[in-house]
C-alpha cells in the first residue's frame, strides 16, 4: 500500500511540474511586449515539441549514424559493421528473416483484412464479427506473444498435448513438433502471430473505405451483370486503392520494427532473429554498440522510401489546398 | 473519392427511384443479393480462428495448475475444474520468486498516463501553430516533423540513454532521475510527439477559421484562443488519439526494456512478462493468468471506447 502511495505521489509531482512548465511558458507569451510579440507566442508554443524532438530524435539519429562506424570500444572503424552485417552468416538470416517478414505480413494481414471486411459487409451481427478479429490490436505483443507460445505448445508424443497446433497434429495421427525451434519453419510461425494482430487492423480501415463507396456505382455494376467477383475486382479494388496503399505502407513500417514478438516468443535464437532485435540484442546484451547502431540504421534506410513517398504525398495536398 | 454524375442515375431509372425515395429498400436488396452464403461461412470460419487462441489462454487461466500442465484446455469441457488460484498467485506480492503482477500494474498505470498527457498537451499546442500560425518555412517544418515518425526508435534508444544518464547530470543530481519513472514520461513523449502533431494538426487545421478571426479580433492572443477554442473544439480528435498513446504506451515492451531498470518501483507489467516467459516458459499457470491481467486495461478500453478507437484508427489510417 506505502509502495502505491509513493508512486502516486510520483505521478502527482510529475504533473505538477508539467503543468507548471506549460504555466509558465502561457505567461511568457502573454505578457510578451507588443513589437514581436507574434513571433514570441509562436516560439512559445512550438518550442516545448521541437527541442524534445531535436534532443530526441534528430540528434540521435545523427548520433546513430556516427556510432555505427565505431567499434566496442568507441573506436573508428569505418564500415567494418556494415561488412560484418552483410557476410557473418548469422547477421545475413537476420537480414534475410526481415525481408521474408516485410513480405508476407503487410501481403497477407491485408489480404485477409480485405476479404474478410468484404465478406462481412452489411451481413448481420457485423459490428461482433469486426469486434473478434480486432481485439487482437488491443493486446500488447507480449501478450499475444504468449497467446500464441500455448499454441504452439510442445509435449513429447507419449504425453497429452497442452497446444492446439500439436493436438491437431496428433489427432490427424502426426508425431507433434517443436514449432518455434525448428528453422526455418519456425520464422513463419512467427510471422503467423503479426499477420494475427495487424489484420484487424487492415480489416477496419479497409471496411471503413468500402463503405464509402457510392451505391449507385455497386447498382450500376450489378445491372451491367457484373459477377460478385467482378464487381470486387473493377469497382472495389480501384474505388479503394488510396487506403489499400496506406494500410500495406502502415503495415510495412510495423513490421520492420517488429521487436517483442521475437524478443519473447524466441529471444531471436533459432535462426528467427530480425533486424530491430538483433539490434537490440548487439547495443544492449552483447555490449557492440557499433553493430547495433549499424542495424539502427539499416532499418531506417529500409523505412526511407516509405517516408519519402508519404512525404511527397502530404506535400501534393499542401499545394492543392 | 469519385462521385457518379447525375445523368448516370438518369439512364438508370429503377435505380433513381430508389435512390431518392427509398434508401433502406434499395439497401436491403444489394445486402441481399450481395451476401452470398459461402462468405458468411468464410467469415465466420476467418472470425473463429481469431479468436480461438485468445479463448483457449482465457479458459487455461482459470484451470488449477496440474491440469493446465498435464493437457489442452479443450479438456474442461469433460472435466470442469475451475480455480482463483492463478489470479491470486500473479497478483500477490510474495518473496521475490513471486511474479508481483499487482505492483507492475501500477507501475503501467503510473508510466502511461502522465505518458499520454504530455503527448497530448505538447502536441495539440505544436499542431495549432502548425495549422494556423503564420510564419515562413512552415509547410516544410511540419513535413520534416511528420517524417521524423519513420525514423525507427532504435535509432534513438543509445544516444537517448546517453543523455539523461551524463548528460543532464550535474555532480550527483539528475534532472531526470533513473530509478523514477521521468525517463520514460519524457522518451514516450518524444517518441509520440510525431505522429501527435500530425495527426492532431489535421484535426485542428479543419476548424472554421471565422471562429478564430473573430477571437483574434476581439484581442484575444494565442494562448487564450489555444485554451479556450482550440481545445474545447478539437476533443474527439485528442481523445481517439489519446486512447491510441494510451494504448501503444501499455503495450510498449522496447522502451521500458532501455529505460526502466526492470525492478518492481518502474518497471511496467510487458516487461514483467516478458521477463517471465523467458525464466520461467513453462508455468503455464502464472503465464495465462498473467498475461490476462496485462490485457484487462486494453481490453476494457477497447470494448468501452471502440467507437473513438475506430474513429482515430480512420483518422490515422485515411491519411493518404
Amino acid at each position: 500500500m506505502e509502495d502505491i502511495a509513493d508512486k502516486g505521489l510520483q505521478v502527482v509531482v510529475g504533473l505538477a511540474v508539467f503543468a507548471a512548465i506549460i504555466g509558465l511558458i502561457m505567461l511568457v507569451v502573454d505578457r510578451a511586449p507588443k513589437s514581436g510579440r507574434e513571433k514570441i507566442q509562436i516560439a512559445g508554443f512550438l518550442a516545448p515539441a521541437l527541442l524534445l524532438l531535436a534532443v530526441g530524435l534528430v540528434f540521435p539519429a545523427l548520433q546513430t549514424s556516427y556510432l555505427s562506424l565505431t567499434g566496442r570500444n568507441g573506436e573508428f572503424v569505418g564500415l567494418d559493421n556494415f561488412v560484418w552485417m552483410f557476410t557473418q552468416p548469422e547477421a545475413l538470416v537476420t537480414l534475410r528473416n526481415t525481408v521474408i517478414w516485410v513480405i508476407l505480413v503487410p501481403l497477407l494481414a491485408s489480404a485477409i483484412g480485405l476479404a474478410y471486411a468484404v465478406f462481412i459487409d452489411r451481413a448481420r451481427g457485423e459490428r461482433a464479427l469486426k469486434a473478434l478479429v480486432f481485439m487482437p490490436m488491443a493486446i500488447s505483443f507480449v501478450g499475444a506473444g504468449i497467446i500464441w507460445r500455448f499454441v504452439y505448445a510442445y509435449k513429447g508424443p507419449e504425453q497429452d498435448q497442452i497446444g492446439l497446433f500439436n493436438q491437431i497434429l496428433v489427432w490427424f495421427g502426426q508425431e507433434p513438433k517443436q514449432f518455434l525451434l525448428d528453422a526455418p519453419t519456425n520464422t513463419f510461425f512467427l510471422i503467423a502471430v503479426m499477420i494475427w494482430i495487424q489484420t484487424g487492423f487492415a480489416m477496419v480501415v479497409l471496411s471503413a473505405a468500402i463503405k464509402g463507396i457510392p451505391t449507385e456505382i455497386v447498382e450500376a455494376a450489378r445491372l451491367d451483370g457484373a459477377s460478385a467477383w467482378q464487381q470486387f475486382r473493377n469497382v472495389t479494388i480501384p474505388t479503394i486503392r488510396g487506403s489499400l496503399i496506406v494500410v500495406v505502407t502502415t503495415i510495412t513500417i510495423g513490421t520492420l520494427k517488429v521487436f517483442d514478438i521475437v524478443r519473447t516468443m524466441t529471444a531471436g535464437q533459432y535462426e528467427t532473429s530480425v533486424v530491430a532485435n538483433e539490434m537490440y540484442t548487439q547495443a544492449f546484451r552483447a555490449g557492440e554498440p557499433g553493430r547495433g547502431a549499424a542495424l539502427a540504421l539499416i532499418l531506417f534506410l529500409m523505412v526511407l522510401p516509405v517516408v519519402v513517398y508519404n512525404a511527397r504525398l502530404l506535400r501534393k495536398q499542401k499545394e492543392i489546398r | 473519392m469519385s462521385t457518379v454524375p447525375l445523368e448516370n442515375k438518369d439512364l438508370l431509372p429503377d435505380v433513381k427511384d430508389d435512390a431518392t425515395q427509398g434508401r433502406p429498400t434499395m439497401q436491403k436488396r444489394v445486402k441481399q443479393k450481395l451476401t452470398s452464403r459461402r462468405a458468411t461461412a468464410a467469415a465466420v470460419i476467418i472470425a473463429v480462428l481469431w479468436t480461438i487462441p485468445t479463448f483457449g489462454l482465457l479458459i487455461s487461466s482459470f484451470r488449477p495448475e496440474d491440469n493446465i500442465k498435464g493437457n489442452g484446455w479443450w479438456n474442461v469441457f469433460s472435466d470442469r475444474q475451475f480455480t482463483l488460484e492463478n489470479y491470486a498467485d500473479v497478483l500477490s506480492p510474495g518473496g521475490s520468486q513471486s511474479p508481483n503482477l499487482l505492483s507492475y500494474f501500477v507501475n503501467s498505470l503510473a508510466i502511461v498516463i502522465p505518458g499520454t498527457i504530455f503527448t497530448l498537451v505538447l502536441g495539440s499546442m505544436a499542431a495549432y501553430m502548425f495549422a494556423w500560425g503564420r510564419f515562413r518555412g512552415k509547410d516544410s517544418l511540419f513535413i520534416f516533423v511528420f517524417a521524423l515518425q519513420i525514423v525507427p526508435l532504435q535509432m534513438a534508444l543509445i544516444p537517448l540513454l546517453q543523455l539523461f544518464t551524463k548528460v543532464l547530470t550535474i555532480g550527483d543530481f539528475q534532472l531526470l532521475p533513473s530509478g523514477t519513472y521521468a525517463q520514460l514520461w519524457v522518451a514516450h513523449t518524444i517518441f509520440g510527439l510525431p505522429l501527435a502533431i500530425f495527426l492532431l494538426h489535421n484535426f485542428i487545421a479543419e476548424i472554421p477559421g471565422e471562429v478564430i478571426e473573430a477571437a483574434r479580433v476581439d484581442g484575444a492572443g494565442h494562448s487564450t484562443i489555444f485554451w479556450r477554442i482550440i481545445i474545447p473544439l478539437a476533443t474527439p480528435a485528442l481523445a481517439s488519439f489519446g486512447i491510441f498513446q494510451f494504448l501503444w504506451l501499455w503495450n510498449d515492451l522496447l522502451v521500458a526494456l532501455v529505460f526502466s531498470g526492470g525492478g518492481a518501483d518502474v518497471a511496467p507489467i510487458t516487461q514483467r512478462l516478458a521477463e517471465l516467459q523467458g525464466s520461467r516458459g513453462g508455468e503455464w499457470q502464472r503465464l495465462t493468468a498473467g498475461a490476462f491481467v496485462s490485457m484487462i486495461i486494453p481490453l476494457a478500453v477497447f470494448f468501452g471506447l471502440q467507437r473513438y478507437f475506430v474513429r482515430g484508427l480512420l483518422a490515422g489510417g485515411l491519411k493518404g
